[in-house]
């Protein structure tokens, strides 16, 4: 079983009028597979509203399934005994940095984790040296907060979940408010994280150029899953996505768009080098 | 036509942190043109556009609106803000209303019209922005991120400005609601012949609108021109903290191994014509 698991999950609220009375059930989630192994990077892409976040709710329990279960660490969230190693296992990162900030000095907002851990004074600090080399902010680490960059104070955000020690970290759209800089650096960060230190990354997201190199996505659309595979073959279908409400890469649109032209590109093409191979082979093949 | 002469604008005066954002700006921005403001965090272009309608006053240098320095005595800077549109980032966090078309109605009423007046602006306004009388009597708070964002723009449309200044209009948008919103904008340039100010991060979507580029870094225009001549210069614009379209490093590696290609191309169609140029396809 893997590290986060759903079987046939749903969630729903009820929607209300003005004064209170129920006006009819909203299905945020409807029916949801997905089965994410240890040591994977994953990504959910969706539109606005394609229940996506309220997925990513249920990963540390801040969300109960109405129906279905979801297992996190094969602890079952729904049973309140679990909360604390549901949450110990997988952290999360929210869109807005200033309001996941809570120290006055960036050391002692990563620390605020793992001193609600309980976990002993001289490990704390070991922890958060390491949290923030791990980002990549230790230059930082006596700096107030609120005079970072939108990027930097994610960075932070990440730092303090990391000092926890979880094994899975869910950012639930980083990067959503955050300049094409900003956006670079904490991609970067957690592809690092991911890499480096073995943990399971699920990252959600419209941007489609972060989830090029996950090794997994999934596509999500009315609160179903709708799509699921490896980038390549998610972004095959183009046509698809756009029907989704989503968005390629310019470089697999083109091709995408040359291929409709007649040109015999293989589908999926993700990185301009790639893209580049594939038309010099055809232009050589032309003999021009 | 606003024209900026020699603006200066520097805060936190007489402190350790004085902040010198703007430095020496002098722009012209004529009537009906389509122009894209970029820059990173912090390049002065947010402090840019809230002088363009009085909201930020430069320390030194003069604006001139339609020939008249807004800093004249005398001037109403009440009529200079009807006429020049501020739509801010994240505007849907300024709705208050209890429903789409109050709260519209809500700017006109301001400028002090009749009845009738506002009511036929309000609904000229949603329907620019394509939210049709379904929508009145909705409650702004229930509808869609984008449909939110529509209604702001609504808001600011009402006032029948002669300047639209939209600052990250698509931030937190999904790729459907972006294309909504910037089609909508560009159907109003088109259309009515206002002058659009977009402030974006995207240099995909400033390639595929603007016909006017404006790069702002450390307080000084770096760059201004038509797209095609300021994204030749992707390398200093990689120094500045931005890049150009993803097209335009396609083209530029092709290039680099000898595809015959032209250099100036800065959208996914002139690609794909230019390409189909070289190696065929059907027809």
């Amino acid at each position: 079983m893997g590290i986060i698991k759903a079987s046939k999950l749903i969630y729903e609220y009820i929607k209300r009028d003005e004064e209170g009375n129920p006006e009819g059930v909203n299905r945020a989630v409807d029916q949801v597979d997905i089965d994410i192994q240890p040591g994977q990077f994953v990504a959910i892409l969706g539109h606005n509203g394609s229940g996506k976040s309220t997925l990513a709710k249920h990963m540390n329990a801040l969300l109960l399934p109405t129906e279905g279960t979801i297992w996190v660490g094969d602890k079952d969230t729904s049973l309140e005994d679990n909360l604390w190693d549901v949450r110990r296992t997988a952290g999360m990162v929210f869109q807005n940095p200033d309001n996941q900030i809570i120290g006055t000095v960036v050391e002692e907002d990563v620390g605020f984790g793992p001193e609600n851990l309980a976990v002993p004074t001289q490990e704390i600090w070991k922890r958060v040296d390491r949290s923030l080399e791990a980002v990549g902010m230790t230059a930082y680490r006596y700096h107030s907060p609120n005079k970072l960059s939108g990027g930097q104070k994610q960075r932070v955000a990440i730092a303090g979940i990391m000092a926890m020690k979880p094994r899975c970290i869910v950012l639930d759209e980083p990067t959503a408010m955050l300049d094409p800089n900003g956006r670079k650096e904490v991609i970067r960060t957690v592809r690092e994280l991911n890499r480096a230190e073995g943990i399971t990354v699920i990252l959600i997201t419209h941007y489609m150029e972060e989830v090029i190199e996950a090794d997994r996505v999934y596509v999500m659309d009315g609160g179903r899953v709708v799509m699921e595979g490896t980038p390549k073959e998610v972004f095959a279908r183009t046509e698809e996505l756009k029907g989704y409400r989503l968005d390629v890469p310019q470089v697999t649109e083109l091709a995408w768009e040359l291929k409709k032209a007649g040109l015999p590109l293989t589908d999926g093409i993700l990185t301009i080098d790639d893209f580049v191979d594939e038309i010099l082979a055809i232009h050589q093949k032309s003999g021009k | 036509m606003i024209e900026l002469k020699n603006i200066n604008y520097t805060y936190g005066g007489g402190t350790t942190q004085q902040i010198h954002a703007l430095k020496d700006v002098s722009l012209q921005i004529p009537d009906g043109q389509f122009i894209g403001l970029i820059g990173h965090t912090g390049s002065g272009k947010s402090t840019l556009i809230q002088h363009l309608n009085g909201l930020v006053k430069a320390t030194s240098g003069d604006i001139l609106y339609n020939g008249q320095s807004i800093y004249a005595e005398g001037f109403s800077m009440k009529g200079l803000r009807s006429k020049v549109g501020l739509v801010f980032q994240y505007p849907e966090h300024q709705l208050f209303e209890t429903d789409v078309f109050t709260d519209v109605c809500f700017g006109p009423k301001n400028l002090g019209l009749d009845a009738e007046e506002i009511r036929a602006r309000a609904r000229e306004a949603l329907d620019l922005v394509g939210l049709d009388e379904s929508y009145d009597k909705v409650s702004p708070f229930e509808l869609s991120g984008g449909q939110k964002r529509r209604v702001a723009i609504a808001g600011v449309l009402a006032m029948k400005p002669d300047v639209l200044i939209l600052d990250e209009p698509t931030a937190g948008l999904d790729p459907k609601g972006r294309d909504e919103i910037l089609d909508q904008v560009a159907k109003l340039h088109r259309e009515r012949g206002i002058t659009v100010v977009l402030v974006s991060h995207s240099m995909e979507d400033v390639a595929k609108y603007v016909d006017r580029i404006i790069v702002m870094n450390h307080g000084q225009v770096a760059f201004d021109g038509v797209p095609k001549e300021v994204f030749r210069h992707y390398q200093e614009l990689e120094t500045m903290g931005l890049a150009a379209p993803q097209v335009t490093y396609i083209v530029q590696a092709l290039r680099a191994k000898g595809f015959p290609i032209g250099e100036d191309i800065t959208t996914v169609e002139e690609a794909k014509a230019a390409i189909l140029q070289v190696v065929g396809g059907k027809r």
